[in-house]
């Protein structure tokens, strides 16, 4: 998909392979390509729609709708030749446009009616009822099939930047790695510092650089995989970009958003980041070792919290004393056998 | 600030579903808990479309309201925050729009 976030405008993602430092580019002109390759195929063999459901994208998807229907319009019209004669005659005064809509409208014959009348106004409307972000979702959707191909679970954390990503997830290594495969997708802007942090720790790990944008895309997450080969029945941790707007949005097919939030933050951040706490399974509220020194109210949070997402399971953890860590690991060997039941 | 890239699918999508015909109108809808600003997209849309079919082409959001139906009681209600409970106290509730963000047409210009 080109360019989903408009803060990555011009950006050029990278994904930086830290175990044999290969770099790849993500660069807009290729995603264009894509698009390009898709198109020329199109012009090729526009009856042919099934090619394209391999492809990448929902894009490619709506496309494919519009060649069925376009089939069925012609199909449409042989039908309408024998039926309603007179309609047919009005079409014939504009009959490039009632291919218009029949691509659009399909079945839906009093739509067509009166799509057929702003026809004979200069103008067509096409239905096209698209989900703006169908083409994330479809790539979302690809890669939550390919984990449970593989019986991986795969965890999206997010946060605000400094809640302490990054030490929670070298602290889960360091903790789980000998009864776990671990893998790592790091989201930042830039630097590879947080990927070179999770490699010590004892990871394998690919680092998607975004460049200006604000957040992962499931393209990235697939491409990232790609590098990173996760094993067989393996986790995949992805660190989201620290940021509690844009990653909401953007489903990576994974099995659940872990939402990490400091209590050196606001209480009321549930409340003023909705859209992240609720899309949210687990938050896991960190650095409870600075609760002493801070007037946090943790009941409070956790309120605010269940206010806008009452199924959430928190928990109370320090990834630097290790407190509460035994309920975060439970819950994540708890969910490795849920991935391996469900696995298809 | 992700309406810019919403921005930017909408008009790849539109652009490509009019292969090459010129487009003057597209209609969103965009639901008022959907995370996203109309006035942003507004704002990026002329921008975006320059050089596409879609350049020029007028942009109408169309909002919608948020409403939810309550597992608990069973009542319909319209809700102004994404989080905001049923009358009887219950947030197990169903959303039945105010999540959108959809294309909903494109109005083709007259060729001939």
């Amino acid at each position: 998909m080109c360019a989903t976030c408009g803060c990555s405008s011009g950006a050029k993602a990278t994904i930086v392979n830290l175990e044999t430092g290969r770099v790849s580019m993500i660069a807009h002109d290729e995603r264009d390509h894509h698009h390009h390759d898709h198109e020329r195929v199109h012009a090729d063999g526009t009856r042919h729609s099934h090619d394209h459901s391999h492809a990448h994208d929902e894009h490619v998807h709506s496309h494919e709708h519009e060649h069925e229907h376009e089939h069925e319009h012609e199909h449409e019209h042989e039908h309408e030749h024998e039926h309603e004669h007179e309609h047919e005659h009005v079409h014939a005064g504009g009959t490039r446009h009632s291919h218009a809509h029949g691509h659009a409208h399909g079945h839906d014959h009093a739509h067509d009616q009166a799509s057929h009348q702003a026809d004979h106004g200069g103008a067509s409307i096409v239905d096209l009822e698209a989900r703006v972000l169908a083409k994330n979702d479809a790539l979302a959707g690809r890669n939550r099939a390919w984990f449970a191909g593989r019986e991986i679970l795969a965890l999206n954390l997010v946060s605000s930047p400094g809640s302490g990503k990054t030490t929670l997830l070298e602290r889960t290594i360091r903790d789980l790695k000998s009864e776990l495969g671990l893998f790592v997708v790091e989201g930042d802007q830039a630097t590879s510092n947080d990927g070179d942090r999770i490699r010590a720790a004892g990871a394998p790990c690919v680092q998607v650089n975004t460049g200006t944008g604000c957040h992962l895309e499931a393209d990235m997450i697939a491409r990232g995989l790609a590098e990173l080969k996760p094993v067989f029945g393996s986790v995949v941790l992805i660190e989201n970009v620290g940021n509690l707007v844009c990653p909401a949005l953007f489903d990576l097919g994974e099995r659940a958003k872990v939402a990490i939030l400091s209590v050196t933050e606001g209480e009321d951040k549930p409340l003023k980041y909705p859209h992240m706490f609720r899309a949210a399974q687990v938050i896991l509220l960190n650095k409870i070792d600075l609760l002493p020194h801070l007037d946090f109210d943790v009941e409070k949070v956790i309120a605010n919290a269940r206010v806008v997402n009452p199924d959430a399971i928190v928990f109370r953890v320090s990834a630097r004393s290790g407190e509460g860590l035994q309920d975060w690991y439970g819950w994540i060997r708890n969910e490795v056998a849920a991935a391996r039941a469900n696995a298809v | 600030m992700h309406e810019l890239g919403i921005t930017r699918n909408v008009v790849a999508i539109v652009s490509e579903a009019a292969r090459g015909r010129r487009v003057s109108r597209v209609t969103l809808e965009v639901g008022k808990l959907a995370g996203v600003m109309p006035d942003a997209i507004a704002f990026c849309f002329d921008t975006v479309a320059k050089g596409t079919p879609i350049e020029g082409a007028h942009l109408e959001i169309r909002e919608i309201e948020g409403r939810c139906r309550c597992r608990t009681c069973g009542l319909e209600f319209s809700t102004p925050a994404l989080f905001t409970p049923c009358p009887c106290g219950s947030q197990n509730l169903e959303r039945l729009s105010g999540e959108e963000l959809n294309i909903k047409s494109m109005q083709l210009e007259e060729a001939a």
